[in-house]
């Protein structure tokens, strides 16, 4: 049951490799990765965007992080999300550095400020909980 | 020396007017090919003249062999066959691999042809799965997992956060946008094949049109149609023998960086920069040489980041030069004089091609009331997906 959506789907179907990263959304655990040389990322991968290292580790993130951008869904952009408008999709750039696309919950749709701070909301669903963001007041 | 050396000439073109409802009820084939034999016709050339062939990755009756299909089909000998899946920068991405392919000796004539399947998209299938397609949303892709669940679906949504992050950054205001789809449609106004022909507009009306996604509303976003466009590419040699004033390819560039908006890796920088550096430094002209700019517009927000970025204006005073600015047919900077994707209709894969054919129209003295007086040199900008593949090119007309 979605605190936050009236239906929502689609839900994410992980992959083998991408399962620990849903595993750990049902402890609340945010998980990025990284590789031999340093490198934080985010989405689960085999690979490093920056330099293709596939010697990776879980790391897990602060959950904090600024909105680097938004928009308020006037009209839905697929039937799922006819019910949830206006909802507010954000771009966040996370405390350890990647940026993540989520929903932006508990915001005012006509008082969002870009760059400013927020954390991770966790909306359970039956088999894994989806990292959306709330602004930090 | 690297790069295209004016060795392959655009020669002839053809284009559906789009269509908010198919005419035609035709599998892909059929479309192909009649859309070859216009370009052909406009080019006085036949098939027999065709060694090559740049499709999208589009053609229904077929999920591989695309090139083969379409040979066969048109009885065509290829020496250069090619599916290109640059989104709306396949067009421009085209003409390129064309010109370099005549340029390298590979081929010597090439016909590029994009378009959208004709028949309505079965309505069977859930809009969901329609976003899911177009977003590459099958099971273990990025998008599938980890943007469409969170609502980032279609491409609406990326634009109206890069303007976002643009007024935050450098201040923009809703007339500002505004602008850009007026003087468009203006332009539209002098094309009989524009979807929006005989309708013109004014900053309110876009304004008191519905907001879809803060910022952007109804009427600075594209809307979808039916349709497509071919354009045959030939060698210099042959070029200079043609029915029509050949358009040389003298610059091109490329440049993708991602493919989620999420990814790029600055919202108001966008990856159009170096693809248009290297246009035109290998084009080896400035930018107030440029007679007509042509600028990939699925909205208002593209035009602005692509005057900037393609180096018409410094970083931030975008807003301000279309303010300045008249980028009709009629002004100082005539900009997408068909009227744009916005208002010309944007034909799904072939919209980026419109940028093409009306360069070509304009280069060859043929664009009816909306003709400029000069017109040598034309830049064009491909786009696809959300800012992610770019491709500039640097036409001459001689």
């Amino acid at each position: 049951m979605s605190k936050y959506r009236k239906n929502p789907v689609p839900v994410p179907v992980p992959t083998p490799v991408t399962q620990p990263f849903w595993d750990a959304t049902k402890e609340h655990r945010l998980l990025l990765q990284r590789c031999a040389k340093g490198h934080v990322f985010y989405y689960a991968r085999t690979h490093c965007p920056e330099c293709l290292s596939n010697e990776v580790t879980w790391v897990e993130a602060s959950g904090r992080g600024k909105l680097y951008s938004y928009t308020v869904a006037r009209r839905p952009q697929a039937p799922e999300f006819a019910e949830d408008v206006p909802y507010i999709i954000a771009a966040i750039t996370l405390e350890e550095g990647p940026r993540m696309t989520s929903l932006l919950v508990e915001a005012d749709p006509d008082n969002v400020r870009i760059d400013g701070p927020v954390e991770v909301a966790w909306d359970d669903l039956d088999e894994l909980a989806m990292p959306y963001f709330r602004p930090v007041r | 020396m690297a790069g295209l050396h004016g060795g392959a000439a655009i020669v002839g073109i053809a284009e559906f007017a789009p269509e908010r409802k198919p005419s035609r009820s035709w599998m892909g084939c059929e479309v192909y090919s009649e859309l070859a034999r216009q370009a052909l016709d406009d080019a006085g050339m036949s098939i027999r003249d065709v060694d090559g062939i740049i499709t999208g990755n589009n053609l229904q009756e077929a999920q591989m062999f695309i090139p083969a299909t379409l040979i066969e089909y048109m009885g065509i000998e290829s020496h250069f066959s090619e599916v290109l899946d640059l989104g709306g920068a396949s067009g421009a991405g085209a003409v390129m691999r064309a010109a370099a392919a005549i340029e390298a000796g590979l081929c010597e004539t090439v016909v590029c042809i994009i378009h959208t399947t004709m028949p309505q998209i079965n309505p069977n299938v859930p809009r969901i799965q329609r976003a899911r397609d177009w977003g590459g949303g099958v099971w273990g892709s990025p998008q599938a997992e980890f943007e469409i669940p969170f609502g980032a679906i279609q491409g609406s949504y990326g634009y109206a956060m890069i303007a976002n992050r643009y007024r935050h950054e450098f201040g923009l205001t809703y007339e500002q946008l505004a602008k850009i789809a007026v003087d468009q449609r203006t332009n539209a106004l002098a094309n009989p094949k524009a979807v929006f022909r005989g309708q013109p507009i004014t900053i309110d009306d876009v304004l008191n049109s519905p907001m879809i996604v803060d910022p952007l509303h109804m009427l600075e976003i594209v809307m979808p149609c039916f349709g497509g466009a071919a354009v045959v590419v030939t060698s210099k040699e042959r070029a200079a023998r043609g029915r029509n004033r050949p358009a040389y390819v003298i610059g091109a560039g490329e440049n993708t960086t991602h493919r989620s908006v999420t990814y790029d890796p600055d919202f108001t920088h966008s990856p159009i920069k170096a693809a248009a550096d290297r246009a035109f430094a290998m084009a080896g002209i400035k930018r107030d040489e440029v007679d007509m700019a042509s600028l990939y517009d699925c909205y208002t927000i593209t035009v602005l980041l692509t005057i900037e970025d393609a180096g018409f204006c410094a970083k931030g005073e975008g807003p301000k030069f279309v303010e300045e600015h008249d980028l009709t047919y009629k002004g100082d900077f005539p900009m997408n004089t068909h009227g744009g994707q916005l208002s010309f209709g944007q034909s799904g894969m072939a919209g980026g091609m419109s940028h093409i054919t009306e360069a070509y129209l304009q280069l060859t003295g043929r664009a009816g009331e909306r003709q400029l007086k000069r017109c040598d040199t034309v830049f064009v900008n491909g786009n696809g997906g959300i800012m992610s593949e770019q491709v500039s090119l640097v036409l001459r007309g001689e």
